[in-house]
């Protein structure tokens, strides 16, 4: 009886196999380009490093006890906490104003939407550069701004008191664009009959607001929360166009930290470190938002 | 409460007409005829363009959906996902700022009517689609608005709970005496719930009036054609004067009486005919009154027997109660009265004769005793 026979191995994991092939490709490209750079970085946090960046002498963990007690990599990660502070809540906040406004139904809203979404197609160098001739304390236009209303200068960039301040104002600038694509998209798809029904029992715009938008929406802010969140943690590249880090290492975020670190100290080790460090933050920060956010989404 | 608009668009105009509190009026129509679209101007969903609206003896143009006192029940029920139903059904309440004690009375009140009560804890995604239907009538039944709009509140359910829910919303309707404007596309339902119906199309009035009325006389063809399952038999005729005679579908010769011939004008009509009206003809049927048709196809339904023949062009059908034998391709002898026959001016679609043999379909109390 040839149908009593035990499927073979070979037979039973057919499906298995069939799955693996379809995922080869993305497992390729993952461990090229995201895993074995992952597991290399947590490599070298354990050694110290030679000029080409190969693992020289093993010192533990000896580069994480250095890192907590260098006052630097503190001042980096206040640094790297207080921008994220400025910059998602902020961020979203108004990118969300701008969604609701936005989603009216106007005359010319399209043009709206295209302009307050704009953002997301500069990249971060070039809208950088433009923030550099805004903040520039002659000729920029702030300090053109201040001087018409009689208020004293600012030096955006070059005073430790602002600077952080003035990269953040531009990362939410430029961050903007895509949360309002995404919270857009997830107004639009909230049923228009919920308000039909909600305008007929007599609920004005801030009821609607709190009691349909919100909950309706949440799973679009969450995800745009995380996401903003993670983003923040690894600004990288209006640090190093506006302020490199300065000045007296007031917007030395955490990321530009590291490639400081690796590229102009050529200290592999310890620049590894600090990576997998951040990477435990996000990993600690993200799993802490799903567990204390979820709570608050209402998936359909 | 009178109502009447003029709306001058595309969409809907020249509609006229006085809905009375109480009444369980329906608007119905093919899909894209405007109905929806009116719903929602009676709602305050949608601008009207000129014409005005009266809800009681006020002026509702311009009042905001709130102010018009009504409640609404849409067709995908637009219940809010994230609230349960207890939320659901108190959201209006909640809005109108009525005491929680209150607000959870009427609801467990409702809730109890529609036999919501074991639900009242759960998600709309947890309920089936005739449990979320009774939630959105609990919703519009607990803010106990004078008047209730629906729109095609039972499109999205089985043919078996929609026919509960019919007698239900009747049911409730009758309890409560609201005043219902129900939208739907499906004349069974206007049949058999509204007090009158509106029969629309592209945007005009087609007729009002009682169901019944409107089955029995129907104004034009289109009427004819959207009312009644299956629908009348429609062919083109002509009067033959000299004759004495109607021409039906270029085959059909009906004697009319002498004085009845002069009433009929010239020009072409539009003879129509209800698939109950044709007869079968009987053995001691005059050999000369019997018309040999032959069957394109059968339905037997167990109490009734729908056939479908060729007449000219036409396909006609009748409806015959009981179980009937018929094979596809018998040639069977019918019975067609002149007198059972709509007869509608071919131009303009107006009615000019009503059917006058009814005698065999409709019956009195009478009958019983």
């Amino acid at each position: 009886m040839t149908s009593l026979e035990k499927p073979g191995i070979w037979k039973k994991t057919a499906n298995g196999r069939t799955a693996l092939l379809y995922l080869l490709p993305s497992i390729l490209l993952f461990s090229v380009f995201v895993f074995y750079p992952m597991f290399r970085t947590i490599y070298l946090s354990f050694f110290l490093t030679d000029q080409n960046g190969d693992a020289a002498i093993w010192v533990g963990f000896e580069n994480y006890s250095y890192l907590l007690e260098s006052t630097a990599f503190i001042n980096s990660m206040k640094a790297t906490g207080l921008f994220v502070l400025y910059t998602v809540p902020i961020g979203i906040v108004l990118a969300l104003f701008f969604a609701l406004l936005a989603n009216e139904k106007l005359k010319g809203i399209g043009f709206f939407r295209t302009v307050y979404s704009s953002t997301m197609g500069i990249s971060v160098a070039a809208s950088s550069v433009i923030w550099l001739f805004m903040f520039n304390p002659s000729m920029g236009m702030f300090n053109r701004l201040l001087s018409l209303l009689n208020l004293p200068q600012i030096q955006w960039l070059l005073d430790p008191q602002w600077a952080l301040l003035s990269v953040s104002i531009s990362t939410i600038w430029m961050n903007i664009g895509f949360s309002f694509l995404i919270l857009l998209g997830g107004l639009q798809n909230i049923d228009e009959h919920l308000y039909e029904s909600s305008r007929i029992d007599g609920a004005g715009y801030f009821y609607r607001l709190r009691r349909i938008t919100l909950p309706m929406l949440s799973p679009t802010l969450f995800f745009i929360i995380t996401i903003s969140l993670i983003n923040a943690f690894q600004s990288f590249g209006q640090i190093d166009i506006l302020t490199q880090g300065g000045p007296s290492a007031s917007t030395n975020l955490i990321v530009y930290s590291i490639y400081r670190e690796a590229f102009i100290n050529y200290q592999f080790g310890t620049a590894s470190a600090q990576a997998v460090t951040l990477f435990i933050i996000i990993l600690v920060v993200t799993i802490l938002q799903f567990k204390l956010g979820e709570r608050r989404v209402h998936y359909q | 409460m009178s109502k009447s608009y003029d709306k001058q668009v595309d969409v809907i105009s020249n509609i006229n007409v006085t809905i009375e509190p109480g009444e369980f009026f329906v608007l119905v129509g093919p899909s894209g005829c405007g109905k929806s679209t009116m719903l929602r101007m009676i709602a305050g969903l949608e601008t009207i363009t000129s014409g005005t609206l009266k809800i009681g003896d006020q002026v509702a143009n311009h009042l905001s959906p709130d102010k018009r006192d009504l409640s609404m029940v849409f067709q995908n029920y637009a219940l809010y996902p994230h609230l349960t139903v207890q939320q659901n059904i108190t959201f209006g309440l909640d809005v109108k700022k009525v005491k929680k004690a209150t607000q959870q009375e009427r609801a467990a009140e409702v809730a109890e009517t529609l036999g919501l009560t074991d639900y009242l804890k759960r998600k709309p995604r947890e309920l089936s689609g005739g449990q979320r239907q009774r939630v959105a009538l609990a919703r519009a039944i607990v803010s106990e608005s004078p008047i209730c709009l629906m729109d095609e509140p039972l499109s999205n359910l089985d043919a078996k709970l929609r026919a509960h829910m019919r007698t239900e919303i009747r049911r409730i309707q009758r309890k409560l005496g609201i005043t219902m404007i129900y939208v739907t596309h499906d004349q069974v339902e206007a049949m058999t719930m509204g007090d009158r119906i509106m029969i629309l199309h592209e945007g005009e009035i087609q007729q009002v009036g009682k169901p019944i009325d409107i089955y029995n006389n129907p104004a034009n063809p289109f009427v004819a054609t959207f009312i009644g399952s299956p629908p009348m038999n429609l062919a083109y005729s002509d009067a033959d004067k000299k004759a004495s005679e109607i021409v039906i579908g270029d085959i059909l010769r009906l004697p009319v009486p002498s004085n009845e011939i002069i009433t009929i004008p010239e020009y072409q009509l539009i003879a129509g005919i209800r698939p109950e009206h044709l007869r079968p003809a009987l053995k001691e049927s005059p050999e000369e009154d019997k018309l040999y048709v032959v069957v394109t196809n059968v339905e037997v339904l167990g109490n009734e027997t729908v056939f479908s023949f060729k007449l000219g062009t036409n396909e006609w059908k009748a409806k015959w109660s009981g179980q009937w034998h018929i094979e596809i391709g018998d040639s069977i002898p019918i019975l067609i009265d002149y007198g059972a026959f709509c007869l509608f001016e071919a131009r303009t679609g107006d009615l000019i004769k009503k059917s006058t043999d009814l005698g065999n379909v409709v019956f009195g109390k009478e009958v019983l005793v």
